[in-house]
């Protein structure tokens, strides 16, 4: 083994090969995936549950029942901005957005999901975050587990909510305020209990960047059934 | 040679045929001096500087309000800033000094023009710092292992061409009859990285890819950076030390070549075991299990290499402050890659993924073995650069014991702390909730994050001994230079 072109050629269609299987064969496989909606109809508008394969070979894809939500919803507005401050904070280093099926783990017991997470779930985000460390809970079905009431506080000082958590605080995502004399209490001031509450004549205001991480946290959703993956049973 | 040469001739790196062996060692090492002691007095100021940061994140995993009120070293971005001041400013600036300068030495070339890697060492650091500042201030990218804000990466893609063409040239022009195994492991590195580097930008940034394409895209980066960057250069340097210091030749030419060729083909697939369980195709998960499994093969081939070559020879091995690293890293490569492997397992895995045993894995390998073999480098390489000798052998103690010592209470806290961690959030009471509730889980969890604490903090004391030993050796006037020994680390009897 002395011959650079050698070395070169082994060193390229190792990487190439690869990066064929696990990046470009499946970019293939999902290219095509677009929101659907839980059952599939055929051209005559019969449901017939996920895609049919029939004896000769033939795949019937089925199409979107008419009337019907077809899911993943994209994020839009304060929700597509909190996303960024859902990264920026480096949330995902301690958070997971991946439901893993029943049976394998406890994800399904500890109620993070009804269902398995799929790839179909993904694909309206431009940026996946699926996380490897779950220091904290998962967060794929985050949104229908809390109020935003619950979601500010928890920011605001994790201990409110969850006596014992290692989450950090993230007190600069809010402002102490003077309560105006003239306006009186603002309509955004965060209830909080007396030992975290600023004091007589002050109140606690979420900062923008709050109410966006907010409303991300609450439009993280799976909460909905696909053709490939229905509700888990009991 | 002409006071004008030509382009080409400029390159060729050919050392004198004519000087003898060790004179022209002696010739790579002199052209090697400045850009390596740039990049090593860098890695060792980033090494200091990661662990600062690693100690704020430790902290902070068991006491969240410490430091809680300012946003630059919230626990996500001090995590995430250590990580990156360790791998691209710890680890690549010690990889710019060794590996050009291990291949220089084995190729008998020296290394030319040594301005560009100058130039290449400056950029570099201005790049990772630049990084790390825009991770602090919230300029993070959130994919793991590509955090640095996307303004960085054409620094990054510079600095690897400006130091990889030495590699290359320096092969081309090689004097030496004979390729030794570490040259392979050199070359292939650094065309493997850029390539990963640029897709991984490519698809993940420039143009992200569809759904969880992206985080496929993702291990199969992150884990190659460890499979196919930080371990073929920690084992070619392992592979030149041994035998380099203990002067016996390396058990197995045979073995060797079947340990690089068996490394090239399964640790590429092996990344997709971070995914295990998730929202991707289960063949592509398959396939990296097998693959996991599959490195038990270059693993235990890399072994018998590296450790029959040792065999019979531990009592000159303790007294030498390099083998005592190398050799300590190597005996970590094969149990961090044969845990690596069982964690690959879906039933393993089920237990493992999402804690911090992943953690500890993860620090067993970049530093019981990556980090560990560098030192031993730098403490073989410096004193034949500056061509003076370590100013204190009781600070190499202490830099051993400390860091070694630590590295296995940590790997001990967060695997042992990990796996009840796993298996208390999966524990499952006979109606079928949940056995712990997550909070329970949590606390159970802290004490081993504590102990993690103490071993980060041995783990410093440590650097700081290293750190001492370094500036001092480098900024010590020349007239103190009296030793004309190796710095041996237990006395040497006239019988040994």
């Amino acid at each position: 083994m002395k011959s650079l072109p050698l070395i070169f050629l082994g060193v390229f269609f190792t990487l190439a090969f690869s990066w064929t299987g696990i990046v470009l064969t499946t970019h293939i496989q999902m290219k095509d995936l677009t929101p659907a909606t839980a059952e599939l109809v055929n051209d005559k508008g019969e449901p017939i549950g996920g895609p049919t394969f029939l004896a000769d070979g033939e795949v019937i894809m089925g199409s979107n029942t008419e009337g019907e939500t077809a899911y993943p919803l994209r994020l839009v507005g304060e929700a597509q901005r909190g996303k960024k401050v859902y990264e920026q904070m480096g949330c995902l280093y301690c958070h997971s957005q991946q439901v893993r099926r029943k049976g394998f783990g406890a994800d399904y017991e500890r109620g993070w999901g009804n269902r398995q997470s799929v790839a179909r779930d993904y694909i309206e985000q431009d940026r996946v975050m699926l996380g490897t460390m779950r220091t904290g809970p998962d967060l794929t079905n985050v949104g229908v587990r809390y109020s935003e009431l619950w979601q500010l506080q928890h920011l605001y000082n994790p201990q409110i909510t969850s006596p014992g958590s290692t989450m950090p605080p993230y007190p600069f995502l809010f402002e102490v305020q003077k309560i105006s004399e003239m306006r009186g209490p603002s309509v955004e001031a965060i209830d909080l209990p007396d030992a975290y509450h600023p004091g007589e004549g002050y109140e606690l205001v979420p900062t923008q960047r709050a109410k966006d991480l907010v409303a991300y946290l609450m439009n993280l959703n799976q909460e909905y059934e696909l053709p490939e993956m229905k509700f888990t049973e009991e | 040679m002409s006071s004008n040469p030509s382009l080409i001739e400029s390159l060729n790196p050919t050392a004198d045929p004519a000087v003898d062996f060790r004179a022209r060692l002696g010739e790579v090492d002199e052209s090697m001096r400045k850009p390596a002691m740039l990049f090593l007095v860098s890695a060792v100021f980033w090494l200091l500087a990661g662990s600062a940061l690693a100690m704020i994140a430790a902290i902070k995993s068991t006491n969240p309000d410490f430091l809680g009120m300012t946003e630059w070293l919230t626990f996500g971005r001090v995590r995430t800033a250590h990580l990156n001041a360790m791998i691209f400013g710890w680890g690549n600036n010690v990889i710019f000094a060794v590996a050009p300068w291990i291949m220089g030495r084995l190729c008998k070339a020296r290394i030319r023009h040594t301005n560009i890697l100058l130039i290449a060492g400056i950029f570099w650091n201005i790049a990772v710092t630049i990084g790390i500042f825009g991770i602090l201030r919230g300029d993070m990218v959130g994919v793991e292992w590509l955090e640095m804000p996307a303004y960085v990466s054409p620094f990054v893609i510079i600095t690897y061409a400006l130091v990889g063409v030495w590699v290359v040239i320096a092969f081309r022009w090689r004097q030496s009859e004979h390729v030794y195994v570490s040259q392979w492991y050199i070359l292939a590195a650094f065309f493997w990285l850029p390539w990963l580097y640029t897709i991984a930008q490519a698809m993940l940034i420039f143009e992200p890819a569809t759904g969880v394409v992206q985080s496929l895209t993702n291990w199969w980066f992150a884990h190659n950076v460890l499979g196919l960057w930080l371990t073929p250069i920690a084992l070619a340097t392992a592979y030149y030390l041994i035998p380099k210091v203990l002067g016996r030749p390396i058990h197995s030419y045979y073995l060797s070549v079947i340990g690089f060729w068996a490394l090239a083909l399964f640790y590429n697939w092996a990344g997709v075991h971070h995914l295990i369980g998730g929202p991707v195709p289960a063949w592509v998960i398959s396939a990296g299990t097998v693959a996991s499994v599959m490195m038990v093969i270059p693993v235990i081939v890399t072994a018998i290499n590296h450790h029959l070559t040792v065999v019979g020879c531990h009592k000159e091995g303790w007294a030498s402050p390099t083998i005592r690293f190398v050799v300590f890293g190597a005996i970590n490569y094969t149990v961090v890659s044969l845990f690596g492997s069982a964690m690959a397992l879906r039933g393993v895995n089920e237990v493992t993924h999402f804690t911090h045993y992943t953690v500890g894995h993860a620090h067993h390998g970049v530093y019981g073995f990556f980090t560990m073999i560098m030192f031993g480098a730098v403490y073989y390489m410096m004193p034949r650069l500056l061509f003076r000798e370590w100013r204190n052998a009781f600070l190499i103690k202490v830099h051993w014991w400390m860091c070694g010592m630590g590295l296995i209470l940590m790997v001990a806290a967060l695997q042992i702390g990990g796996w009840f961690q796993g298996l208390q959030m999966n524990a499952l009471s006979e109606d079928g909730t949940p056995l712990y509730s997550f909070i329970q889980v949590v606390e159970n969890t802290k004490p081993w994050l504590w102990l993690r604490s103490l071993s980060g903090l041995m783990i410093v004391v440590g650097h700081f001994a290293f750190a001492i030993n370094v500036f001092w050796m480098v900024f010590s006037p020349r007239t103190q230079d009296k030793v004309t020994q190796p710095t041996l680390l237990t006395p040497t009897t006239e019988e040994a």
